[in-house]
């Protein structure tokens, strides 16, 4: 299109200003930060310090200790986007059909998504409450099981945080997915249909490939998003309870920088945090984009 | 056929069974507040919750300042990605690509990666425990993935388009304000929701930032009533359903612009 440079600028000028001030500036700070020895104590007379926050986050022991934090910070990954997507897509390819109720059934499924994150987390707390929470009632009542003591045991509180965010997680894999749906043209199923081709080559060949491209940076940012989830977890645990013992990375650097003010520490793991994403998503776009051509 | 929905009923199902705890809870007559059965409607259902809220309790006033906060980050959300978005997906200007980059970039940090420094800098500012901080911050969080989707959106936006358009006489601007713009509908509300939503539902920045109750926003307050010795459940489950019924209604009414496909048949015959 041809190019006129008042009407770019007055485009994108605006949102290049604000996040000069609001995103780039703190995000150079917080990198100062991390080479330095800033407290609360010492927010005005602090000084640099090199890498020495960086080597104690690595090698010198926490309670708890970075590597498993990361480690629990990778499972709760890994175990989230899996279900948001399997579940989500799933039920994106039943909502495509021609159903009767099916704008009705979409709308109930879209709810998790539409209640605020924190009342999600604070509501499944109290469901998952030993004596009185609606989980232990109906796993007691309804499946004459024993009863399970979710807040208090170190794994249980973390699955408990992971049953929270599957649940509120799925349905913007659902929405992205039915979106792309319905943006593939009926002519190639009809053709498929000409050729003989069953449901499953239709979905292997034709439906899969093509809400791929939609789904993978999708998929992408969900790995990000829940990396970096940091309500569920402090709040389903209440601030890593047990003990600090269900914190994740992004929690624990939380607790590090607002309940003990080790705001340098605190610094270098963000910027660590930081790394591995970047890193992640560097590999993992490229690596998707190699193998796309395979279709 | 049964077996989609038996799949829909079931994923129903599990999507609203928190839902009816927190209506169910909230309308708990007081002495049935702690109650082992599973009714679904409480037996002696009691409207009390809800009035101690809004006559007894700061409600209304976390109401305001969670309304006030979040129609800030929307209205700068929308405008600024909404003219954003196009510049990125119809011009090449320096820098294009390095901002595309770092918007992307953005969306890795961590909460805390912006929240530490901006925090530090609020306090040296004396900015802390003000409207402007929450909004500053949460507009800081918003914008990146707004541009974003914006962008992608215009992308699917034949430029046929508007090259139509200035045949016909239309101005630059004018073939993005009244052409495209409409087009991009959807993508305008998501990207209206996304910042709306960004700003109500925020727990974590809010907990730092607005210290004092009288601007405490509603996170805090719904927070509040848990962390009290013994949880007010009763006060818990009819704030969250008060709070959640604009944003649900909202996001239900909106909810067919999610998925839609707007621009498809708008460039054939």
């Amino acid at each position: 299109m041809k190019q006129n440079r008042s009407f770019i600028g007055f485009l994108v000028i605006p949102a290049f200003v604000i996040l000069a001030a609001v995103v780039f500036y703190p995000f150079v700070y917080n990198v100062v930060l991390s080479f330095a020895n800033m407290n609360l104590y010492k927010i005005y007379d602090w000084h640099l310090i090199g890498f020495k926050q960086y080597v104690k986050i690595f090698t010198e022991p926490s309670q708890p200790s970075f590597y498993s934090v990361l480690s629990r910070t990778l499972v709760w990954t890994f175990a989230n986007v899996f279900f948001h997507v399997v579940i989500g897509v799933s039920l994106a390819l039943v909502l495509n059909q021609n159903l009767k109720g099916r704008s009705l059934f979409r709308t109930m499924l879209i709810l998790p998504w539409a209640i605020p994150q924190y009342i999600v987390a604070l509501t499944w707390r109290g469901m998952f409450n030993y004596e009185y929470g609606a989980i232990n009632l109906v796993i007691t009542k309804y499946l004459s099981l024993p009863a399970v003591e979710w807040l208090k045991d170190p794994v249980n509180a973390f699955i408990a945080c992971i049953i929270t965010n599957v649940w509120l997680g799925f349905p913007f894999m659902m929405v992205i997915a039915l979106g792309a749906l319905q943006s593939i043209p009926h002519e190639l199923y009809e053709a498929a249909e000409i050729d003989g081709a069953k449901w499953y080559h239709k979905l292997r060949t034709i439906t899969l490939p093509l809400i791929r491209p939609v789904m993978i940076p999708a998929i992408t940012l969900g790995v990000i998003w829940t990396f970096n989830n940091l309500n569920i977890v402090w709040l389903v645990s209440n601030a890593g309870e047990p003990s600090d013992n269900t914190h994740i990375l992004v929690s624990f650097v939380y607790k590090a920088a607002f309940n003990y003010y080790s705001f340098s520490y605190a610094a270098a793991l963000s910027m660590i945090i930081f790394m591995i994403l970047l890193t992640f998503s560097l590999v993992f776009m490229k690596s998707s984009r190699a193998t796309q051509a395979a279709y | 056929m049964i077996s989609s929905y038996a799949m829909l009923v079931l994923f129903s199902v599990i999507a609203l069974f928190p839902v009816w705890q927190v209506v169910s809870i909230s309308l708990r007559p007081g002495n049935k507040l702690l109650s082992t059965d599973l009714e679904f409607i409480p037996s002696n259902p009691s409207l009390k919750s809800f009035v101690t809220l809004l006559t007894e309790r700061d409600f209304l006033i976390w109401m305001g300042n969670s309304a006030l906060i979040s129609i800030a980050v929307t209205i700068t959300g929308v405008a600024i990605a909404s003219m954003a978005g196009y510049g990125f997906s119809r011009f090449r200007f320096p820098g294009k690509n390095m901002g595309l980059l770092s918007l992307l970039t953005t969306q890795m940090f961590p909460a805390t990666m912006l929240l530490l420094p901006m925090y530090i800098m609020l306090i040296k500012l004396g900015l802390i425990n003000t409207y402007v901080g929450a909004i500053v911050m949460y507009s800081a969080t918003a914008l990146p993935f707004c541009i974003w989707t914006m962008k992608g959106y215009y992308d699917t936006i034949p430029t046929s388009l508007e090259e139509a358009a200035r045949i016909d006489g239309c101005s630059q601007f004018a073939a993005f304000y009244r052409i495209i713009l409409p087009l991009a509908a959807p993508a305008l509300v998501i990207t209206a929701l996304f910042s709306f939503m960004t700003a109500w539902s925020e727990y974590v920045v809010a907990a730092q930032i607005l210290q004092d109750s009288s601007l405490w926003t509603l996170p805090l307050g719904l927070k509040s009533f848990e962390a009290s010795m013994s949880t007010e459940w009763g006060l818990y489950g009819a704030a969250s359903l008060m709070v959640m019924i604009p944003v649900v209604i909202l996001f239900l009414t909106l909810s067919r612009w999610l998925v839609s496909g707007l621009t498809l048949g708008s460039v054939k015959g």
